[in-house]
Formats: C-alpha cells, sequence, structure tokens
C-alpha cells in the first residue's frame, strides 16, 4: 500500500501523459469543441446581436463568458467519452490488477480535461479578439477569471466522469452534455435576466450559470463583483464536491 | 511443491444468479493450470476474483501466499492479467504502451523493456505505428507482451485465443509454451478444448459453479469408459471427455 502512496504522482503523470497523447493525436476533439461556440459567437454576434439590447456597446465582451461555459460544457462530454471506452475496452482492467494507485487513472483523465479545455477557451479568447473583444482587466482579473473557469471545468468533468463510469453506451457517455450546453441559454449569458418572463427569471436568476457569467463578466471589464463571486465559487465548489462523491463511488462500484 | 493459487470454498453471486458454489482448486508454481468450462459458467468470475478485481462472498483465495481479500496490494505485485479483450491503447504506438506499463511498474529502462519485449514478440517493425493499425493476432501480442513486464510470476489469461484465426492462435500457444519454460506460473481459461490439451499441465473443469473434475490430461483420460471394441480403436478426445463428465453430472 506505502508503495502505490509513494508512486501516485509519477503514476498519475504517466496517465496524464497518456490521456493528453489521445488528445494531441485527434486534434478534432478540440476543434469541434471550439467550432460551436465560435460559430454561435458569430451568429450572436453579427446576426442577432443588433437586436439585443444589453446596455453595452460591445456586445462580444457581453457574450464571451457565456460562450466560454459553453465550450467547457461540451468538452468534458469527451472526458466522460474517454473514460467509458478506457472501462469497455479493459485497459482499467488491466492498470487496476497492477500495483498502483486506483484513483490514479481517473485523476489522468480529470487532469487532461482541465488542460484540453484549457487549450479551448484560450482559441475561443483568440478568437474573440479578432471580433472585437476587448478587456481592461489587469492580470489578478485574468488570473481569477482563469480560477473559476478551472473551477467549473473541474466541476463539470467530475460530472462527466459519473456518466462516463456509469453509462450502458457511448451515445449514453455522452447525452448528459446537452442539458449543461442549454444552461447558459436561460442565464445572463446572451441577453439580460430583466427581460424574461418572471418564471424564467426566477429560474435564470437562480442558476448557477448566471452568477459565474456575472461574475466573470465583471473581472474582465474591471467592474466592481460585488457578491456573484462568492455565488458562482460556492455554485462550482458545491457541484464538484457532490460530482466528486458520486463519480468515485460510481468508480469503486465498477472497479471492486 | 509450492502453490502459486489456492481457492478453497470460494462464493460469488451477482444478485440472485450464484455463480460460483464452493469452488476449490490448487495451482503449482511453474504449472499451465487450464480452466475450462462453457460460456457464463464463471471462468472470468474466478479470474477477476483472484485479480483483485472483484471481491467474493464466501471461501478463501490466496496468490502466492497472500490472501486476495486481505493483501490485494501484495497480489498485485506478483500477477499481471491479459484479459478477454485485448487491453492496449489504441491511439499510442505498441512501443508507447509498453513503456507506459513499464514506467507504471517503475522499471529502471522502459525504453530497453520496451525494445527487448517487441523483439520477442516480432512486433519491433510495427513498434511505432499506432495498435489501430494492427491486426488481431498482433494486438493478442502486444498484450500478452504487455502483461509480461517487470516479469510477473504469475500471468492470467482469459481466454487468449478467442477471436483469433488459427495462425494467431498458434502464436500464442508458442507464447505460453515459452512462458511456462521459463518457470512462470500460467492460469489460463478457455473455452477450446483444444487449446487446454495443446498446452496445460493441469486441468479443471468448472461446471455449475463447481470444479467437478481436476487432474493431468492423463487422469482425465481414465475417467472416459473403457474403449468399446470398435473397428478402429479410437483414443478420446478431451473434447469427449468434457462432454461426457457433463452429461453425467447432468443426470444425477
Amino acid at each position: 500500500m506505502e508503495a502505490t502512496k509513494r508512486h501516485f504522482f509519477s503514476d498519475m503523470g504517466v496517465m496524464l501523459g497518456r490521456s493528453m497523447r489521445h488528445i494531441f493525436r485527434s486534434m478534432d476533439t478540440i476543434i469541434t469543441v471550439c467550432i460551436t461556440p465560435i460559430a454561435m459567437m458569430l451568429l450572436f454576434v453579427y446576426v442577432l446581436g443588433g437586436a439585443i439590447q444589453t446596455g453595452t456597446d460591445n456586445y462580444v465582451n457581453y457574450l464571451l463568458p457565456g460562450i466560454l461555459l459553453i465550450a467547457i460544457a461540451s468538452g468534458i462530454s469527451y472526458t466522460a467519452y474517454r473514460l467509458f471506452m478506457d472501462m469497455k475496452s479493459g485497459i482499467f482492467e488491466r492498470f487496476h490488477t497492477m500495483p498502483i494507485a486506483r484513483s490514479a487513472a481517473l485523476w489522468g483523465h480529470v487532469l487532461t480535461s482541465l488542460i484540453s479545455n484549457a487549450i479551448s477557451v484560450v482559441i475561443i479568447i483568440l478568437v474573440a479578439l479578432i471580433m472585437g473583444f476587448r478587456s481592461s482587466a489587469g492580470v489578478l482579473s485574468w488570473l481569477a477569471v482563469a480560477g473559476i473557469l478551472a473551477l467549473f471545468t473541474l466541476a463539470l468533468t467530475w460530472i462527466a466522469a459519473i456518466a462516463g463510469l456509469s453509462a450502458k453506451s457511448v451515445d449514453g457517455a455522452g447525452a448528459f452534455s446537452y442539458p449543461l450546453i442549454f444552461l447558459p441559454f436561460i442565464s445572463s449569458a446572451f441577453v439580460p435576466t430583466d427581460s424574461m418572463p418572471p418564471v424564467v427569471h426566477a429560474f435564470a436568476e437562480n442558476q448557477p450559470v448566471t452568477s459565474i457569467v456575472d461574475a466573470i463578466r465583471a473581472l474582465l471589464s474591471g467592474q466592481p463583483v460585488g457578491n456573484d463571486i462568492w455565488v458562482a465559487l460556492a455554485w462550482c465548489s458545491g457541484i464538484l464536491i457532490v460530482a466528486y462523491l458520486f463519480a468515485m463511488r460510481a468508480y469503486k462500484r465498477k472497479a471492486a | 511443491m509450492e502453490k502459486a493459487i489456492q481457492v478453497k470454498g470460494l462464493q460469488k453471486s451477482y444478485k440472485k444468479l450464484h455463480v460460483l458454489k464452493g469452488v476449490d482448486f490448487e495451482v503449482e508454481k511453474g504449472s499451465i493450470f487450464a480452466l475450462l468450462g462453457s460460456n457464463g459458467t464463471g471462468k472470468t468470475t474466478i479470474v477477476k476474483i483472484l485479480t483483485t478485481l472483484l471481491k467474493q462472498d464466501g471461501g478463501t483465495a490466496a496468490v502466492n501466499g497472500f490472501d486476495v481479500a486481505a493483501k490485494p496490494g501484495n497480489v498485485r505485485q506478483s500477477i499481471s492479467l491479459t484479459g478477454q479483450f485485448a487491453a492496449v491503447d489504441e491511439i499510442l504506438t505498441g512501443r508507447e504502451n509498453i513503456i507506459m506499463i513499464a514506467r507504471l511498474r517503475h522499471l529502471a529502462n522502459p525504453h530497453q523493456a520496451a525494445d527487448d519485449l517487441l523483439k520477442r514478440f516480432s512486433l519491433t517493425e510495427a513498434a511505432d505505428r499506432r495498435v489501430s493499425t494492427y491486426s488481431g493476432g498482433m494486438r493478442r501480442r502486444l498484450d500478452i507482451a504487455m502483461s509480461l513486464v517487470g516479469k510477473p510470476q504469475l500471468i492470467f489469461l482469459d481466454e487468449p485465443t478467442t477471436g483469433l484465426d488459427p495462425e494467431g492462435r498458434i502464436e500464442v500457444w508458442k507464447v505460453v509454451k515459452e512462458l511456462a519454460g521459463g518457470g512462470t506460473t500460467i492460469f489460463l481459461t478457455t473455452q477450446y478444448l483444444e487449446e487446454a490439451e495443446q498446452l496445460a499441465n493441469q486441468i479443471a473443469i468448472l461446471h455449475e459453479g463447481k470444479i467437478i473434475t481436476n487432474g493431468t490430461l492423463d487422469e482425465l483420460k481414465k475417467l472416459f469408459p473403457p474403449v468399446k471394441a470398435e473397428y478402429v480403436e479410437k483414443q478420446p478426445t478431451l473434447e469427449e471427455i468434457f462432454l461426457t463428465i457433463i452429461g453425467k453430472k447432468e443426470e444425477k
């Protein structure tokens, strides 16, 4: 037991190296993850944006936080897919019969998700810059944005892990992400929530995406963030902890 | 003789399905042990319990002297599993697959280990190609090569030739014989009776949750009814022995 603990980080490093190779050898996963959010950004800015009243003159600035969340929500479905394939192919069984910490294999996937989503986020921000996105945020604000996005990615990745570990089919492993991708639409991501009917407004105001979007938007535009950032962090950590516990339970059940 | 595996009264149920109903057997160090049985009799369940993937409901199992339930960490140090489906990474190359396992086994020189195993399994030429381009036989060879990294004392092969063409099957048989020649203990499950006949020193037949017979091929042949007067005297094949024994049990 001691030996498996001592080697935990080097074992996890090997697992991370493995799944990062998967990412770089099938760049299409990153491209696919980027294309839909970029297309949506183009659509909203150049087609619908003219008719949307947000009270700001730069709609790309308004839109970007929500677009990033959509990209992450679709990006994590690949984690579910990769986990599902590993469970199915028997390679997890091989790892589990070796003297290595069992969770190393799972953490390898989680860290890979974090890195690949970070790559997608950077690509989308670069495209946004070309489209006229500008930010007055300083280094600290950017770090805070990176931190919130990382926490959001981790939280959703553990949800993806539950799906990947307990799905019966490949389609099932990926399907859970559709509602997550949809969530930003019923939030302050595209239009101010004030314009929504009361019931939708109440939902939008009290779901995690709105507080996360508002916090990131305030940080990027150099506005005071107020309570939003704490609400956003509380949502992300809460989802992270609950999802982690359920994912670990699913993992232990699958791997005795 | 020292025992590589000792199993006593092993029980396992999946919900209401009682798969193992008190399985007993022992495997001697350095031998090739074949576990025979039809599909769904619980061969893979036994493999999973012995390789620490699954916990038994009752009975005991020890691998290289360590109890699988109490000391799974020690068991994992000395075994490796080649499961029913080739557990290789399709996106990595053959070489990267072996290096990955060598790193996880903390070998001093993973690249050297990969070179040696690739050569031994005639995969040197294909070493830097992605595994997704490999044939079934090559994949299985790589799978077994990955299981040999770090020279485990006991290797589990769960239906290693299922789905292989005859050539691939003969390749695997050759590897198994070489391994056993080098002193490695082999635990083999198969539904091909010829495979057990070709390879095993000791054969056990699992039927309806129990080991109904266990012995060398010659001992099993003695269980077969005496040869009847026929025009041509015919030695029973293992297949006939198998079917006869199962038939008898079902009559009771």
